[in-house]
């Protein structure tokens, strides 16, 4: 998937496009829960459906789907794009 | 309320290889998992709904008969992604599976359910539980949907490297569930691990064991569910989304009254017709007056609204168990967040349709304590099922039904759906206000997992309503039943030459005057009047006193209660009465609970206060405005 922009965290993604995280930006809590639902660091996060009227949109992740309001979407970071066929969990 | 971890933490010796029989299981495993499916495939309808001591997650307990003088007792835990005791769901797993649970038997068998067709993740937990050391089975469930999407996984493989057994069964068709009862019977042995669990505290490195587990076993992951994201392509549409959701919200009200009908018809004649029963074989006197006319009018008038209640929660279970709840509070998040509530709101504000009580106890999930006071003082403003007997007593009897949108959504139904409007409004507005003022506090983040839509099943539905028909009958046996005899005995002292009195001037019809003045403004006479006192103990004991005060009155004419209703309102007091009932907080049990939850008096006295005057103004503004309309 060939593209330009250089997104920075999960908002940035536009739907069908995927991206590697880098780090969560959040309280150890939050962020152990984001974690738990496969929100790992090195893990490929693709983002999906938004919610009518810019509510949360919805993330693909390690084989499940999880709902982010953009606030916290903001605070989950990408790896900066990796050339294709690099990008393996760590 | 964060308890030190005891969880060894690395390379635990293996258990004790040797078949031994269960006695006491626990089901474990992550949400969306099809913990519950097993649970009421195991217990049927051997299992009860119990409140832990000290903390408020609500718990199934059940029974199992695997031989013929052997039962298991099965314990149904909250779903889990860890063990690490967090959140309040996550202190009870962790509670009960380490025997520290008052009152519940420590477990020496566990059921450790995992999604199969999203096993890399699921793995994740069986490190921590197979920590525990005790004889687990490694339940695989959709072992169905996994064939179906194109994956594929080696279980005798996982088996060996995990040092436990593993079953691949669906729970939803019952393919492989043998398997769990061999388990059960102590009939399979366990192998000894290959693998040494990882560190229990790193996640990335759980994760990792899992990859690298579900390798060895040649798990293939499925191919994405196609029908969940076709759907979601409709139900998250920017319009076809929110028209979806208001279509099913429209439908839902509309069945209730129209698909209702023919089954509350059909009650009320049984009703009838054994109190008729009852009164031509009991000999005449005191006794058969208060069984025919305080009880069974009474209790009977009530036990009238079972259908409709059932087929609400029909639809509540086929929307939960479909996975279009999740999407709801998906399309709903939004306004959530103007009001200033957060996502996780949602779920215990959804659950007070079906009952405030387990609503106020949901709110244990939000973290928050400001959110969660908020989340409380609203949740009694949602249209619980106790509201619907009267909202359609009062429907029924003074709106004509009458085709708006064609067949599909007529007069009463609409009137229904705004009154339920109308709840919501006032606990959006509530949260509003508290939110922005005394309940101020950060933006909590909203995650939610989406489950793939999945079909419910008829035997987990049915034992729903099952539940639910027999706490509605319970209450209807107990509450109801002890207001109906108190107000008929009510109804007939001071005795007047031996002989009861009128009821004007019973005991009853004394209360019904002294808080008179107080409704008079509202359009509501002293009968409505004892109906309003006795409803202070819960919302449907009015429909069972209006039934019992006018089955005593009822001799000379023998009108239906309905009849009678409109002869003692007028149709501005009906709205009045419906405006009331929206807002007051009628109820004893929620009252108890918020007490209990909130640690004190001080807010449930609040939350009463304010609910009443706003229910005592608002009634008062729509019996003006609707006399006004009408005159």
């Amino acid at each position: 998937m060939p593209h330009t922009r250089h997104p920075a965290t999960l908002l940035d993604l536009r739907k069908g496009e995927e991206a590697i995280l880098d780090r969560i930006d959040l309280p150890a809590d939050v962020s152990q829960r984001l974690m738990e639902l496969g929100f790992l660091p090195g893990s490929r996060v693709a983002a999906s459906f938004r919610a009518p009227g810019g509510g949360p949109r919805v993330y693909r992740v390690d084989g499940t789907e999880v709902a982010l309001r953009s606030e916290t979407a903001a605070c989950l970071h990408l790896r900066p794009s990796p050339p294709e066929g690099t990008a393996t969990s760590s | 309320m964060t308890r030190p971890v005891v969880l060894p933490a690395l390379e635990v010796p293996p258990p004790s290889a040797g078949p031994s029989r269960a006695r006491v299981v626990a089901v474990v495993g992550p949400p969306n998992s099809g913990k519950s499916t097993l649970f009421n495939r195991l217990t049927g309808l051997r299992q009860k709904v119990a409140n832990f001591p000290g903390v408020t997650v609500e718990q199934h307990l059940g029974k199992l008969k695997i031989e013929d003088a052997v039962e298991l007792d099965i314990i149904d835990l909250p779903g889990v992604y860890s063990l690490t005791p967090r959140s309040e769901d996550e202190q009870v797993t962790h509670d009960v599976l380490m025997g520290r649970m008052p009152g519940v038997p420590k477990p020496d068998t566990i059921l450790l359910i995992l999604d199969v067709t999203n096993l890399g993740r699921h793995l994740v937990l069986a490190a921590p539980i197979l920590a525990l050391g005790l004889p687990t089975l490694v339940v695989l469930n959709m072992a169905d949907e996994l064939e179906r999407r194109g994956g594929d996984v080696e279980a005798e493989t996982l088996a060996q490297r995990l040092g436990a057994p593993v079953a691949l069964i669906s729970a939803a068709t019952g393919e492989g569930y043998d398997t769990v009862l061999q388990f059960l019977r102590g009939r399979i042995g366990v192998p000894r691990p290959m693998e040494l669990l990882p560190t229990l505290s790193d996640l990335p490195r759980c994760r990792e064991w899992a990859a690298k587990l579900g390798e060895a076993a040649n798990y293939q992951a499925p191919a994405p569910p196609i029908w969940t994201r076709r759907l979601d392509g409709v139900f998250l549409h920017p319009v076809a989304g929110p028209l979806v959701f208001l279509v099913v919200v429209v439908a839902v009200f509309q069945t209730i009254f129209t698909a209702a009908t023919p089954l509350m018809d059909l009650v009320d004649r049984a009703v009838g017709a054994s109190g008729a029963w009852l009164g031509a074989v009991l000999p005449a006197g005191a006794l058969r007056q208060l069984l025919v006319e305080g009880v069974w009018a009474g209790v009977g008038s009530v036990v009238v609204f079972l259908p409709q209640i059932l087929l609400l929660f029909l639809f509540i279970g086929i929307l939960e168990d479909s996975g279009y709840l999740a999407r709801a509070a998906l399309i709903a998040d939004r306004t959530m967040a103007k009001v200033g509530l957060q996502g996780k709101s949602f779920i215990p504000l959804l659950s007070a349709y079906a009952c405030a009580v387990p609503a106020i106890l949901a709110t244990r999930t939000i973290e928050n304590k400001r959110d969660r006071i908020a989340t409380i003082l609203i949740a009694p403003f949602m249209t619980c099922s106790a509201r619907l007997p009267v909202y359609t007593l009062i429907i029924a009897a003074f709106l004509p039904e009458k085709p708006l949108v064609g067949p599909f959504l007529g007069t009463r139904a609409a009137a229904l759906l705004g009154l339920y409007l109308l709840g919501f409004l006032a606990a959006v507005g509530t949260a509003r206000v508290l939110k922005s003022s005394v309940l101020q506090s950060e933006r909590t983040p909203f995650v939610l997992e989406m489950p793939p839509y999945r079909r419910p099943t008829l035997r987990g539905l049915g034992l729903r309503l099952l539940d639910r028909a027999k706490v509605f009958l319970q209450r209807a046996g107990t509450v109801i039943l002890g207001m109906s005899i108190a107000l008929w005995v009510l109804a007939h002292v001071p005795l007047k030459d031996g002989a009861a009195p009128q009821i004007a001037e019973s005991f009853a019809g004394t209360i019904g005057r002294v808080v008179e003045p107080v409704i008079a403004p509202l359009g509501f006479n002293w009968k409505i009047g004892i109906g309003l006192v006795s409803s202070l103990a819960a919302r449907e004991v009015i429909v069972g006193t209006l039934g019992t005060i006018y089955g005593i009155e009822g001799d000379e004419t023998g009108k239906s209660l309905q009849e009678a209703l409109r002869h003692d309102l007028t149709p501005a007091g009906a709205v009045a009465l419906l405006v009331f009932f929206a807002f007051a907080m009628q109820c004893m049990s929620t009252i108890a609970v918020v007490r209990r939850e909130t640690g004190g008096w001080t807010w449930p006295i609040v939350q009463f206060t304010y609910m009443g005057v706003l229910a005592w103004v608002g009634a008062f503004v729509a019996f003006r405005v609707v006399t006004a309309f009408l005159a």
